[in-house]
């Protein structure tokens, strides 16, 4: 689910000489967090779709399984559902980062106080080598999958 | 021997070095400085060009490189940055984890003071802007040493911004030939790490050990101020420098302390930046330089050759001294940052925000930590040259070896010599042989007492420069001797008796007639000869000025 009211100040990750702000704006559309990503524009359509690359990039992204056109649709409803917020007049409103905004950030001093439970945690994992956890190897990419969703929509 | 100036054994200058693209020819005489521009004579035949509307451009085609590096330190701290394991280099696998650390559910982050003075410190050394409040985000990305699927960071609101950190490229051994280069810092934020992965092809495997998740880093980020390989080395050392002397970071590049990337471009002057490529996997400073310039050199051949330079990640092959794709990380990753739910905004505060009757360790007080600030790299090399009068290469080289400057300002206490002997016997023959057997300082076998025994005597005039150094060779073989003990054991002392070094001079200008005949025939090279011959007789155990003064008299030169 994308927190919408989150994504308003975001800046992308520090590329050389290229740096895309996102185009803000509670009024206006929101441009994509534009992080030089190969990621489709998520400008939405208009129509309330979802294009069937944007689908597929956010399950690669989340590891989800958008497996039905039920769920795409959900995700649509969903969507629309978040739009209403631009029902309100933010102009002039700081956005708000956090509910805890007015709280005190409590610091630790810098003391060892945890840690030596290995056994313990490695009770977790069902297969452990040598006190290691084990996991796959690296990054196995997704196939592409866009051609499993049935697609209703053109683009 | 020339004081050991960080070379990162270079063969030469970097301007010096011939590139060879494609058959081109070498590159044209005059460089201006460092700004290291890659020039060309393109081939007499002009190129075809696919847009009619462009001119082939004749003559010099130069390139600039741009790099920008993205630098992560360790924080030095007991406990790790959220949570409150400890932060050891080498320890059992797992042994080091907290359940925060290992991302089980309901564990929540705490931030540990230690590393937020740090990222302080750090921002005050670097002239950065301290952000009274900064903000926590999560980046999100999957991997196997990553526990939570994302690594708390503050990428929007860092905790220091705006700064810049300056380096000094020597060119040559004149003073002149010194020039400072700075380097501006984007933003220094703080970060979690992640954890150790141990990939085991064979049985298509990684095992996973999460000591180091979660340990603070630091992140400083560089503008793409930087051209070179050589450029990029010497800023990180000094950044090295200053992360040592204010105790944040140890910075150790070999055991992991400090990591570099960088991101690499080629462009022509006056147009637009080119695409960029991130090299990763550099784990020391002569291979930072190495690959940053491997991949400047391939860029522009690629470009050159009509080819197109993607925007790929790419490791570096310290074996063939190349950089090659990371498979690993094909496509520009979204990381989804979103603020962190459960962490209010740091909040910092100096001498007039800072609120009263306040929990002392509740607060940090931006004031306080910069009167804390220790003496910093270029303040001390400054203050080298100005109470010793040395070269500033000279307080470069003292710096760049831990515990040198130490041994140095130890033998200065004990000894009465003039402080310009003392720092060429110390860069010169001192470290010459800690080099020789790669020892560090610490690891010497000729303690700064001993040393400055041995250049007491020297002061003295007890022993010859020569026999000194004969001391010093002994002395090195850790037998515990003194100097003075090893000076009489080998009889190496000068001899004080005036009466019987006139007595050995007339001895050898009564023995060696020809040789007076020539001296007094103004033949200059007699008179060495002759210098020479009593030198000898008397066992190497007379000063050569003092021999040459009494020959003169008797000759009645």
């Amino acid at each position: 689910m994308w927190s919408r009211a989150a994504s308003v100040r975001f800046r992308a990750p520090l590329d050389a000489g290229r740096s895309f702000a996102s185009k803000a704006g509670p009024q206006g559309k929101i441009q994509a967090a534009g992080l030089g990503t190969q990621a489709p524009r998520l400008v939405p359509q208009g129509n309330g779709r979802v294009s069937p690359a944007v689908i597929e990039h956010l399950e690669r992204l989340a590891l989800v399984n958008f497996g039905s056109r039920e769920a795409v649709d959900r995700l649509e409803k969903a969507i629309a559902f978040a739009d209403q917020l631009h029902a309100v007049d933010t102009d002039g409103v700081e956005p708000l980062e956090s509910v805890l905004e007015d709280r005190c950030l409590y610091l630790r001093s810098d003391n060892v106080a945890e840690g030596s439970c290995a056994e313990e945690l490695l009770q977790n994992s069902n297969h452990v080598v040598e006190e290691y956890f084990v996991a796959p190897p690296g990054n196995i990419s997704l196939p592409d999958m866009v051609n499993k969703i049935p697609s209703s929509t053109a683009e | 021997m020339a004081a050991p100036v960080l070379r990162l054994g270079f063969p030469g200058r970097l301007w010096a070095l011939t590139w060879r693209d494609g058959g081109s020819r070498h590159r044209s005489g005059s460089q201006t400085g460092p700004t290291s521009i890659w020039a060309r004579r393109q081939s007499s035949v002009a190129q075809p060009s696919l847009h009619t509307a462009q001119k082939p451009r004749k003559g010099e085609h130069k390139w600039a490189a741009v790099v920008g590096l993205e630098i992560h330190a360790q924080i030095s701290s007991n406990s790790k940055l959220f949570s409150g394991a400890q932060v050891c280099f080498a320890a059992p696998p797992n042994s080091l984890v907290s359940y925060f650390d290992a991302s089980l559910p309901g564990t929540l982050p705490v931030l540990n003071r230690r590393c937020v003075e740090a990222a302080v410190m750090t921002g005050l050394a670097l002239n950065c802007h301290i952000n009274k409040k900064s903000l926590f985000d999560r980046k999100h990305y999957f991997y196997s040493d990553l526990p939570a699927g994302y690594q708390i960071t503050q990428q929007r609101l860092p905790i220091a911004a705006n700064g810049h950190l300056t380096y000094c490229i020597y060119l040559g051994k004149k003073p002149s030939q010194e020039t400072t280069k700075t380097v501006r810092i984007k933003q220094i934020q703080l970060e979690q790490d992640s954890g150790k992965s141990l990939h085991d092809d064979l049985r298509s495997q990684t095992l996973i050990d999460l000591n180091r998740a979660g340990i603070g880093l630091l992140e400083v980020v560089l503008e793409p101020d930087l051209c070179c390989g050589e450029e990029a080395a010497l800023a990180v050392r000094e950044l090295q420098l200053i992360l040592q002397a204010l105790g944040t970071s140890q910075a150790n590049m070999a055991e992991g302390q400090l990591r570099v990337d960088a991101n690499i471009s080629v462009h022509h002057p006056g147009e637009p930046l080119g695409v960029r490529t991130e090299v990763k996997n550099l784990n020391s400073l002569r291979f930072l330089a190495k690959a940053i310039d491997y991949e400047i050199q391939r860029q522009i051949t690629e470009l050159e050759n009509g080819g197109e330079i993607l925007n790929e990640t790419r490791s570096f092959d310290y074996k063939l001294g190349c950089t090659m794709p990371m498979r690993d990380k094909e496509g520009k990753q979204d990381y989804r940052f979103m603020p962190e739910p459960n962490l209010p905004p740091l909040v910092l505060y100096d001498d007039t925000s800072l609120p009263q009757g306040a929990d002392s360790q509740q607060v940090i007080n931006v004031d306080q930590l910069r009167d804390m600030l220790p003496e910093l790299p270029s303040a001390t090399r400054e203050r080298l040259v100005q109470q010793y009068g040395m070269l500033p290469e000279h307080s470069f080289a003292l710096l760049n070896e831990v515990g040198l400057l130490e041994f140095f300002q130890n033998v200065i206490k004990e000894t009465r010599t003039e402080p310009k002997k003392v720092t060429n016997w110390v860069l010169n023959t001192f470290l010459c042989y800690l080099k020789q057997q790669n020892l560090a300082v610490s690891e010497s076998p000729v303690t700064p007492s001993a040393l400055a025994e041995l250049l007491n005597l020297l002061d003295r005039k007890a022993i010859s420069s020569s026999a000194a150094k004969q001391v010093f060779e002994e002395l090195w073989k850790g037998e515990g001797k003194t100097a003075a003990q090893i000076v009489s054991e080998q009889k190496l002392e000068l001899m004080q008796d005036q009466e019987a070094l006139e007595k050995l001079c007339q001895t050898t200008i009564d023995g060696h007639p020809q040789v007076v005949m020539d001296v007094k025939k103004r033949n200059p090279k007699a008179i060495n000869k002759l210098i020479g011959l009593v030198r000898k007789a008397s066992l190497s155990r007379a000063d050569p000025a003092l021999i040459k003064k009494i020959l003169e008299r008797k000759l009645s030169l």
